[in-house]
């Protein structure tokens, strides 16, 4: 079995770390062999960030390549348009509709980039409003659990592995919320509203 | 035995502690700052941050020559600051194991260059070991005492980013060694390294490192995995797991040691292969290192700069590459990292643009302070060089009319910049401002404790260092301490003691956004007042940007924390707080080790 590769791409201080590590965790427990590779420090203060997870019966390499990512799920909209040479053709495009203008645009020194969305839809990404399905389950930071459950069901394993993963990983008083996010994010996609 | 996901420095340290390890010593420095931080959470050890690196590695050769067996951990930059005792430590040996612990940035994702710390085990002789996977990590990190006590040296573990910061699933649980002390003997011909004792000391060294070349030959560390005769790559740590993705055809000769290097099974090796190459990131260390041992090796042309990925040792060796989906065709503008919102330092930043000074900056968040729009800082090199520079600026006649400003966080300031402050008032004759920006925490590295906010790794009592008293102490006769919030008593700060004919040092103090606790806020613009003038745009704050069609303010109510310094600059009252904004002074935490 080849690995599948798997890359959370954003905003630093966006919860790509939080994600990813959910991720390999559900991925370990349904016993494949997992790697992660994040970068931390500066990258974090709110630049551009990747974290890949891979996973399979054997893993090598933490890191990847473009042309070789099986899922790309992305954050906010430019990151995802940044690293779509990352998603192998027939990859899967997993976007959060939000656009978080980098500081040249905030300042004026350059205009916002149009189309963004347009660029990602026919390259064939399922969008999703990780941020407001975040609020509706009672936590407005967990849009990122929201991601991951719109991506969890492209993935091999069972909903209560997520369940036990989410749990024993986030604090105890957001547990219930969490477990709320994921179930709305694998339900938006269920449903298909987030097809462009 | 449980199995858990560890990132290599969790890992690492897990290894430390297994063999037995009971003080643990370091620096917090991308990316190696979590393993130190895991050491300090385990049962029976001692850990503590110390002011640098240098420190740090002093601090384990007590413990090691009173028996103990000591961890240090820096990263690739730090180790430049621990070079001085390492070197003599390779003369010296150890009495209790001493492992170092040095993670590298190839790709140089959080530091200011790109080094490969290979090249100090040769140059010190010191046996270095290079873990793939978190799992090897571990291993190797119980695996490195043994090693040192058994030939009496230092051993280096080296990380990289894609080790350190990788996770993978760790068999932990094992038992720990707690086995009796080697006990401390007064021995001045191995501990004091005056010229007639080094001289024997070095003989020594070359012939326990000729030891472990002869140890490396069947060594565990070292595997060799044959498959294909083909080809035969030589590799080591992460490059290793690179190769076998690029190359799963391929035999291999994994290096668990990357110093000293097994000769004759090198050799052996070479003669099977048809073709042989080395793989391996950043430097050409291993190329160089079996070349000079007569081993034939194909040239593989693989970029040196950056990190190394399965992807372009495909390349390098000419393997179809996949296909691709087209290239973006908008234009996506740089998305650089930016002082986060309510940074309370920013106004330091902002006003200091307006000084027009020139400004020697340091490491940390503050080196933020360069980019566009607050552009306030014109040089970076290393830990504390920014006093020093702004020294040899002022003594070098100056830039033009521009004044000499000198910018420095608090734990960077302890970590090398006092040296610097020492020299500038000894040799007295400039008179550059240096500005000591302190935010009671080390915080790019992950808000770790330091000796200005005096909160310990372990959480033990402790003490406050007093920046206003150390200056004075020194013979600073301008001291000043400013809250940085406070943007009229910023800017008067800067524009008196940049005037002032002296040497001055001013303290701006206010704690990083990321300890508030509660916050205020969110601000708003309000539309009718604004007059698109610009200034709080220029704030660089990530809360505030510009309406690409009206020219106005506009601010991100999820994004900003209430600091407040917009409604400061605001010269048309058109920031406003639209809730009823709690009165009480914004509080904080307490801060701590994350």
């Amino acid at each position: 079995m080849t690995p599948t590769t798997i890359m959370l791409c954003g905003v630093g201080g966006q919860g790509t770390i939080l994600a990813a590590d959910l991720l390999a965790k559900a991925a370990a427990a349904s016993g494949y062999e997992v790697k992660l590779s994040e970068i931390h420090g500066m990258a974090q203060r709110g630049g551009s960030v990747d974290t890949v997870v891979r996973f399979g019966e054997a893993v090598y390499s933490p890191m990847t390549d473009i042309g070789m990512v099986d899922h790309l799920v992305g954050f906010e909209v430019i990151e995802t348009l940044r690293r779509i040479q990352f998603v192998r053709p027939g990859g899967r495009l997993l976007v959060n509709r939000r656009l978080i203008p980098p500081l040249p645009v905030l300042t004026g020194d350059t205009l916002c980039p149009q189309g963004v969305e347009e660029a990602l839809a026919q390259e064939g990404a399922e969008f999703i409003d990780a941020d407001a399905l975040a609020r509706e389950s009672g936590s407005a930071k967990s849009a990122n659990v929201v991601l991951i459950g719109a991506l969890s069901l492209g993935l091999p394993f069972d909903k209560e592995v997520w369940h036990e993963v989410i749990a024993a990983r986030v604090p105890q008083k957001t547990v219930d919320a969490n477990i709320k996010a994921f179930g709305l994010g694998r339900q938006a996609c269920t449903k298909g509203v987030g097809q462009p | 035995m449980t199995r858990v996901l560890l990132s290599g420095n969790e890992a690492v340290a897990q290894g430390a502690w297994e063999a037995g390890a009971e003080v643990g010593v370091g620096y917090p420095g991308t990316p190696s700052t979590q393993a130190l931080e895991h050491f300090a959470t385990l049962p029976d050890v001692y850990a503590e941050w110390a002011p640098n690196e240098k420190v740090a590695l002093e601090v384990a050769i007590g413990v090691s020559l009173a028996g103990g067996r000591s961890f240090t951990t820096m990263k690739h930059v730090g180790l430049n600051v621990a070079a001085d005792p390492l070197f003599t430590l390779a003369y010296t040996g150890v009495n209790g194991g001493l492992v170092i612990f040095v993670a590298d940035d190839p790709g140089i994702h959080s530091s200011q260059n790109e080094q490969d710390s290979r090249n100090y085990a040769a140059f010190a002789h010191i046996p270095m070991l290079e873990p793939a996977d978190p799992s090897e990590a571990h291993e190797m990190g119980a695996y490195a005492f043994g090693l040192s006590e058994r030939f009496d040296t230092p051993v280096l573990i080296r990380s990289t980013v894609r080790l350190s910061h990788a996770k993978s699933m760790v068999a932990t649980g094992r038992c720990r060694d707690v086995r009796e002390r080697p006990p401390y003997k007064k021995d001045i011909g191995k501990w004091v390294m005056m010229p007639g004792m080094a001289r024997a000391r070095r003989v020594e060294l070359d012939a326990r490192i000729a030891c472990l070349a002869e140890y490396a030959e069947d060594s565990p560390l070292n595997q060799v995995e044959l498959r294909d005769f083909g080809l035969g790559v030589v590799c080591a740590g992460v490059s290793y797991l690179h190769a076998r993705e690029a190359l799963p055809d391929a035999s291999t000769f994994k290096l668990g040691m990357a110093y000293p290097l097994p000769a004759k099974a090198l050799k052996a090796f070479a003669e099977k292969a048809e073709r042989l190459i080395v793989i391996e990131e950043a430097d050409d260390f291993l190329a160089r290192s079996l070349r000079s041992l007569g081993i034939l090796i194909e040239a593989v042309e693989a970029p040196r700069a950056g990190e190394l990925s399965p992807g372009l040792i495909r390349q390098a060796l000419g393997i179809g590459a996949p296909t691709l989906r087209d290239a973006p065709s908008i234009a996506l503008p740089p998305r650089p990292p930016l002082l986060c919102p309510g940074c309370p330092h920013r106004p330091v930043f902002a006003a200091l643009r307006k000084t027009r000074a020139v400004v020697t900056g340091d490491i940390g968040c503050y080196t933020l302070g360069t980019l566009a729009p607050l552009s306030a800082m014109d040089a970076c090199i290393d830990m504390g060089a920014s006093v020093g520079m702004a020294h040899g600026i002022a003594l070098a006649g100056g830039v033009g009319k521009q004044p000499v400003v000198a910018v420095i966080g608090d734990s960077t300031f302890a970590h090398s910049g006092i040296t610097g402050l020492v020299n500038s008032v000894y040799n007295s004759g400039s008179a550059e401002t240096i500005v000591i920006l302190d935010n009671r925490i080390t915080a790019m590295t992950g808000h770790q404790g330091n000796p200005v906010n005096g909160i310990t790794l372990q959480e033990r009592e402790s003490c406050e260092l007093g920046l206003e008293q150390l200056a004075k102490a020194v013979g600073v006769g301008r001291v000043r301490v400013v809250d940085s919030q406070d943007i009229p008593a910023v800017e008067a700060a800067l524009k008196e003691e940049i005037a002032a004919p002296e040497l001055s040092v001013i303290v701006f103090k206010a704690p990083c956004a990321l300890l508030l606790r509660e916050k205020r806020g969110p601000y708003a613009v309000d539309a009718e007042q604004c007059a698109g003038c610009n200034i709080c745009v220029r704030l660089g704050c990530p809360a505030i940007g510009r309406d690409e069609g009206s020219g106005r303010a506009y601010i991100d109510e999820s994004v900003c924390v209430g600091c407040g310094q917009c409604e400061q600059v605001c010269r048309f009252s058109a920031i406003v707080l639209p809730s009823a904004a709690p009165s009480s002074a914004t509080s904080y935490t307490t801060g701590g080790a994350q």
